[in-house]
């Protein structure tokens, strides 16, 4: 997906009800504030980016969707109604995520980390037919079917973490820092594989990316966090237009009083 | 020819570091063959009559190992809390079989029962399942370091149950004349007989076991070992897996503790200690965590252990107990240092 392709699906999706919302939505961690009153917006089919210094509140706010993060205040809806299930219900109701860190388990083969991201698929035909999907999607899932999940690189560990979370057929996914610790040829692959997934599998996708040149490469939309709050919300074209990455990487002049 | 003799000499010289190096490698198989070598001749010196003790406490031990060996090698929770399951099954088979009438102390009221063994078995088993699961509700929430604090919480006042809860347990007196099963009639005295019966109970209990681990629930077991936090993101409520696999651990320890119970004739709490739970613990480290064989391999070096050092020439009697934790320890430190997953084991502690 290119940049000048972006505006339109914006303005696609610009009329219709969001899929997910988080409205005014704090989280505190003790004294520590790591969300202050964010709201964002994803709409159906939209590739979204979370991005932001280290702390800015990335991660929490999918820890907040995914019931991992305490909310203090505001609400989370999905598809309009409240979401407050606990961690382990969210994923039937067609949210997945992918962790932070790949977080494979590498003492299970690969086609075992896949099976158990599709759990609560009872029929045994449908989490088969899923499971050949994503292995065609990811070719090398496939010849390392059997391999424990500790052989594998570490680009090869984030696909498979990548096809783990496709399993529960997700209306949306959630990735948490995709790219981290890759080398910078597979931080592509990455990306493209991210882009193919949206166009491939129609999931909405949100990303909290420290590569900020990569993600909005590929991203329709962007939220820009610093501080626990959004700083900025646009398109790429926009956040590129602003100085605002300039603002929260290098610090603004007022704060340096 | 003189080259020849250079490569013998040579090969000669390396034979140590080659030893070593097949030893590092092949552990699991070595640690096999010799210790049931090293069980084949003790028994072969010993006779008949003893051999058949020492299997038959081996595999009380062994049931108890592949039991917790699911709680701690597959499911990744240290609990020192077994003995606590080990005795409810024992003193719950005591308790419901043995007649003690004749040795009661003036004025001791106990309730007598004298119910045949396999009725008491399954109410052992039971018992063992609904106190794992009462206790399991809470424990379930907690892991590493703490479940390893609260299940040594649940050893200590299950150990003091048994010692305080006279009129049912007889406290340190202990309960005797606790009765052989009987099979349609049939009494099962012989040492043998029994011998089998226990072997039968293990084969169920490393049967079941085995489909465990190799279930889609086992698997789920080992994906809560290593992340947690990760399997709740998939849709699983590790603490149900964590509770469920708990409460099973619990009752193969409970049957574990009624076939104690019947083979010794009597139980007191003594036999139900902390330290006992800790030998039971270092049993399945060292035989190999997540490894069904190793809790059976490590079982059987126990039992060897414990009854060889008896026969140590020039050791006196009274020293056999802590030579036997010595080793034991000193086994314990050595495996931690050089191969932290035990012999036959697949994960670290």
């Amino acid at each position: 997906m290119t940049a000048q392709s972006q505006p339109e699906r914006v303005e696609e999706h610009a009329d219709a009800s969001p899929l997910l919302e988080l409205s005014d939505v704090s989280v505190h961690y003790g004294a520590v504030i790591a969300l202050d009153h964010v709201s964002v917006q994803i709409h159906p089919g939209e590739v979204v980016a979370l991005m932001g210094p280290n702390g800015a509140g990335k991660s929490t706010i999918l820890k907040a969707v995914m019931g991992m993060a305490p909310v203090s205040t505001g609400s989370i809806r999905w598809r309009n109604d409240i979401l407050d299930s606990p961690t382990h219900e969210i994923v039937k109701r067609g949210i997945s995520m992918v962790p932070q860190g790949r977080r494979v388990f590498t003492h299970l083969n690969v086609e075992e980390n896949l099976e158990l991201g599709g759990m609560h698929v009872r029929d045994n035909a449908e989490r088969n037919r899923r499971l050949d999907a994503v292995m065609d999607f990811f070719p090398i899932l496939r010849e390392k079917r059997r391999d424990p999940a500790s052989a594998m690189s570490g680009g090869q560990q984030q696909m498979l973490a990548l096809g783990r979370g496709l399993m529960s057929s997700p209306e949306i996914l959630l990735l948490d820092e995709p790219t981290l610790g890759l080398a910078p040829i597979i931080v592509s692959e990455v990306f493209q594989r991210v882009t193919e997934i949206s166009r491939t599998f129609g999931t909405t996708i949100v990303l909290v990316e420290h590569n900020i040149r990569g993600a909005l490469n590929i991203v329709d939309r962007g939220y820009i966090l610093d501080k626990a709050r959004v700083a900025f919300e646009g398109t790429p074209k926009e956040i590129e237009d602003s100085d605002i990455l300039t603002q929260v990487f290098l610090g603004r002049e007022d704060d340096e009083d | 020819m003189q080259i020849r003799q250079l490569e013998i000499s040579q090969n000669f010289s390396r034979l140590p570091q080659t030893l070593l190096f097949s030893l590092r490698n092949h552990l699991e198989i070595w640690a096999t063959v010799i210790v049931i070598l090293a069980a084949a001749t003790f028994m072969l010196s010993r006779g008949t009559g003893f051999s058949i003790t020492l299997v038959t406490v081996f595999a009380i031990w062994a049931m108890l190992a592949v039991s917790l060996n699911l709680v701690l090698g597959y499911t990744g929770l240290l609990s020192v809390g077994h003995v606590g399951f080990y005795g409810i099954g024992a003193y719950t088979a005591a308790v419901l079989t043995a007649n003690p009438r004749q040795e009661l102390l003036e004025g001791e009221i106990i309730q007598i029962f004298a119910w045949p063994f396999f009725a008491a078995l399954p109410v052992a088993v039971l018992l063992c399942g609904v106190v794992a699961l009462i206790v399991g509700v809470a424990f379930s929430r907690f892991r590493d370091d703490v479940y390893v604090l609260v299940s040594f919480g649940f050893a200590i006042i299950a150990y003091n149950v048994f010692v305080n809860w006279q009129w049912v347990t007889r406290g340190p007196f202990g309960i005797h004349q606790i009765p052989k099963p009987v099979i349609f009639g049939y009494t099962i005295n012989d040492d043998l007989e029994f011998l089998l019966l226990t072997l039968a109970f293990l084969a169920i209990i490393v049967g079941i076991s085995w489909l465990i681990v190799t279930s889609s629930f086992g698997r789920v077991l080992k994906a809560v070992r290593e992340d947690e936090d990760a399997i709740e993101v998939f849709g699983y409520r590790s603490s149900r897996y964590k509770l469920a696999i708990w409460v099973i651990s619990a009752m193969m320890a409970g049957l574990a503790g009624a076939m104690l119970a019947t083979y010794t004739s009597f139980v007191d709490p003594n036999s139900f200690i902390l330290l006992e739970s800790i030998l039971l613990v270092a049993i399945v480290i060292l035989g190999g965590l997540a490894s069904i064989w190793g809790s059976l391999l490590g079982a059987l070096a126990f039992v060897l252990l414990e009854e060889g050092v008896r026969f140590v020439p020039f050791l006196p009697p009274e020293h056999v107990g802590q030579v036997r934790q010595i080793i034991l320890g000193t086994l314990l430190v050595l495996l931690m240092l050089f191969r932290p997953q035990g012999v036959a084991g697949r994960f670290k502690l």
